[in-house]
């Protein structure tokens, strides 16, 4: 018989362990996988983990690609973090993303084509200030009638789709783009444009956002009274409302957090490496931000390296179906499997396996 | 010592096993879709065609593609990965990626890039698009034709130029087969999500319409209309297995000649940068047979205006044609400019609706 017993106290070593064993046995049974669809099972994952950062002909163009593909995923999965530890369900990271986008947008569009170095700086207020008024809609609702973040944040992100498909079609329309949906495009607008802060790193200020975002929580958590009591939120309710914390205003805190973040990451992804609002601007960061948050078990420094893996998972797998045909969704697969070995290695860290004689009744 | 020569011979063979994916001759062909190339629709078409291209050249060219590739950011990594990795010619095959492509573009001055429905060009990028609202008039004739409650349904996906211009071309003709007709449109922000279209047609059918056009790629509106009663098109594919009822024709995506006369042009070295746009005559825009209870005299008189749309004698955007606010936009025999199509965001006279901003 073999039964799962509780610890005490969770493991200290399978918490740093569990990452690495699912990475692993990611790459086994995705090897397995690669292998049944006919392809190089060790090339495939070569090219997957290794290629992106050290190919002679793609590491150079791919490893800055790192940074910007994580930066807005580490600055929205930051937020969300933050919000989970205390048991609050924002899930809708992708409409606060798109408003985020669309409101800084449409800020620095209302002065185009002005050259003032003040601009930039104003549309990044106003695309947090976008994602966090969008994430208020499910905090008030929450506080004032108690409906459930989880729902009204998720619908929320479709209320935010199609005001970006109207925003695009519309009224943040290009006047040059003879009547085709599309904002004018940021990189061909110095003033406001999010570039490379230094040639060739891929690190532009959605990227050092994201850092200063990872030091901000961990001090936040680990040194602030707010963090305290998010987590004792979070991990005893009546214990944190007996010691005198409203939980409204941590629900407001939480999702107000997250909401920004989330926008500010959409108005950097605009300026930068997107350049324009169009239809299909928002491309699931928001949601994969998750994913990041969960692989990082919602701590700062783990949320930088999960953002960072994902980020190389989606590069080479991108590789990988340019260089073996890999077809895309056995890419998107490998990446679920490895989100699923790492919540699956997980129970180790909190059970134990016993493996006891059929003796107990 | 032999740790060092392990390593040696480790990076050789990694050396080797790479050298053949960039050491080429033969000219690499690459292709981008938007979305999963078994989606019925859209990039299962270009996907096709690129097979066929690949099945013509045989062992001559090496193809490679992505399917799946969000418009924006990602795509412009993944092109610049394709450039690098030694791709000569690089069609992208939706209009999300236009300036993605001409971004990329910039910065690999030999590589060649097609971009599709799109309106910018540059030295190695060439713009192709299909006139899709040549098709548009074949299948509004026969729906005007073939409603018995005078009310036919119009499912749109964007409220663009492309879309739009087939709204007009699809009421154009349905006015000239039947004066009465009305015609409804819904919007439903997308290209292609069946569960939405099946609805927006059940919707349609709920309002008396009895014959609908889709301007998504999905085979939802045939399926409930199968089952409701009405007519409809296969649209981007023939969708032939729902003929006679509901399918009454279709207009189908042709891209594989254009594919093969790009990538010959490619061997041959004469490859330059174009923008075109090209309907029924060059093949691009295909019509299916027509099936279903279609009277003999109007069969004939779309197949008449196919071959004159073909020949060029006939332009579906002829006037005297106002527009919805009846102001004159075309005068009498007057044909429209490709320039004011391209751009196209008003309605034609007649109809009621307003276009969603």
């Amino acid at each position: 018989m073999i039964r799962l017993e509780k610890r005490p106290q969770p493991s200290r070593l399978w918490t740093v362990v569990t990452p690495l064993i699912a990475v692993v046995l990611t790459m086994v049974v995705g090897g397995i996988m690669f292998a049944l669809l006919g392809k190089p099972p060790l090339e495939a994952i070569r090219t997957i983990f290794w290629d992106p950062l050290f190919h002679p002909q793609f590491a150079g163009y791919s490893r800055p690609q790192l940074l910007v593909k994580a930066g807005p995923l580490i600055l929205i999965a930051i937020g969300l973090s933050i919000g989970f530890k205390a048991g609050i369900w924002n899930i809708g990271a992708e409409g606060q993303y798109i408003m985020g986008a669309v409101t800084g947008a449409a800020v620095g569009l209302a002065f185009y084509p002005s050259e003032s170095v003040l601009l930039f700086p104003l549309m990044v207020v106003a695309g947090a200030l976008g994602g966090w008024a969008w994430a208020m809609i499910p905090a008030v609702l929450k506080t004032r009638f108690g409906t459930n973040e989880i729902l009204v944040s998720l619908m929320l992100v479709y209320v935010a789709e199609n005001i970006l498909a109207s925003a695009s079609a519309s009224w943040l329309r290009s006047p040059e783009g003879m009547g085709f949906p599309g904002s004018r495009n940021f990189k061909q607008w110095p003033a406001v444009h999010n570039d490379e802060l230094i040639a060739n790193t891929g690190l532009h200020w959605g990227v050092v956002a994201a850092l200063i975002a990872v030091i901000a929580a961990y001090v936040l958590m680990a040194r602030h009274i707010q963090g305290y009591n998010i987590r004792l939120t979070g991990e005893a309710p009546r214990a944190a409302r007996f010691s005198g914390v409203s939980p409204a205003r941590i629900v407001f805190l939480c999702l107000g957090i997250s909401g920004a973040l989330a926008g500010a990451a959409g108005l950097f992804e605009v300026t930068g490496p997107a350049g324009q609002i169009t239809i299909d601007f928002n491309s699931g960061y928001g949601f994969t931000a998750i994913i990041v948050a969960f692989l990082g078990r919602l701590n700062p420094v783990g949320i930088l390296l999960a953002g960072l893996l994902m980020a190389l998972t989606y590069i080479g797998g991108e590789l990988a179906q340019l260089m073996l045909g890999l077809p895309g969704a056995s890419i998107q697969l490998f990446q679920g499997m490895l989100l699923f070995f790492l919540l699956a290695t997980d129970v180790f860290t909190n059970y134990r396996i016993r493996f006891a004689k059929g003796e107990l009744a | 010592m032999k740790r060092r020569t392990l390593l040696a011979s480790a990076a050789m063979g990694l050396a080797l096993a790479a050298a053949p994916a960039f050491a080429q001759d033969k000219p690499k062909i690459a292709f981008v879709y938007v979305g999963p190339v078994n989606d019925g629709g859209w990039s299962q078409h270009h996907h096709e065609a690129a097979v066929k291209m690949k099945e013509h050249f045989g062992d001559a060219i090496e193809m490679v593609e992505q399917e799946s590739v969000p418009e924006g950011a990602d795509a412009e990594r993944v092109l610049t990965q394709m450039a690098l990795s030694g791709a000569d010619l690089i069609f992208t095959t939706s209009f999300g990626y236009m300036d993605p492509t001409i971004n990329v573009a910039a910065k690999f001055p030999d590589v060649k890039f097609e971009h599709a429905t799109g309106y910018k060009t540059a030295e190695n990028v060439s713009a192709y698009s299909a006139r899709f609202y040549e098709g548009r008039a074949i299948t509004g004739y026969l729906a005007g034709a073939m409603t018995k409650s005078n009310k036919i349904g119009y499912i749109g996906s964007f409220p663009i130029p492309e879309v739009i211009r087939g709204i007009n071309s699809s009421f154009l003709h349905a006015k000239k087969a039947n004066p009465d007709v009305e015609m409804s449109v819904v919007w439903l922000s997308t290209w292609f999500d069946p569960a939405k279209e099946a609805d927006a047609t059940q919707a349609l059918l709920d309002q008396g319409v009895d014959v609908v056009l889709a301007h998504t790629d999905s085979t939802a509106p045939l399926s409930v209309l199968e089952k409701a009663g009405g007519f409809g098109f296969g649209q981007a594919g023939d969708m032939y297995d729902y003929a006679p009822q509901p399918r009454l024709s279709s207009i189908i995506d042709e891209w594989a000649p254009y594919y093969i006369d790009r990538v010959q042009a490619i061997i041959d070295g004469t490859w330059t940068s174009q923008n075109v746009w090209q309907g029924i005559g060059d093949g691009m825009v295909g019509i299916g047979e027509i099936t279903g209870p279609v009277p003999e005299d109007v069969k004939s008189t779309v197949l008449k205006m196919k071959d004159d749309i073909a020949a060029g004698t006939y332009h579906p955007f002829t006037g005297p044609i106002n527009k919805q606010d009846g102001s004159a936009w075309l005068a009498d025999g007057e044909v429209a400019e490709d320039g004011v199509l391209a751009g196209m965001d008003f309605y034609v006279e007649g109809l009621t609706a307003e276009i969603p901003n």
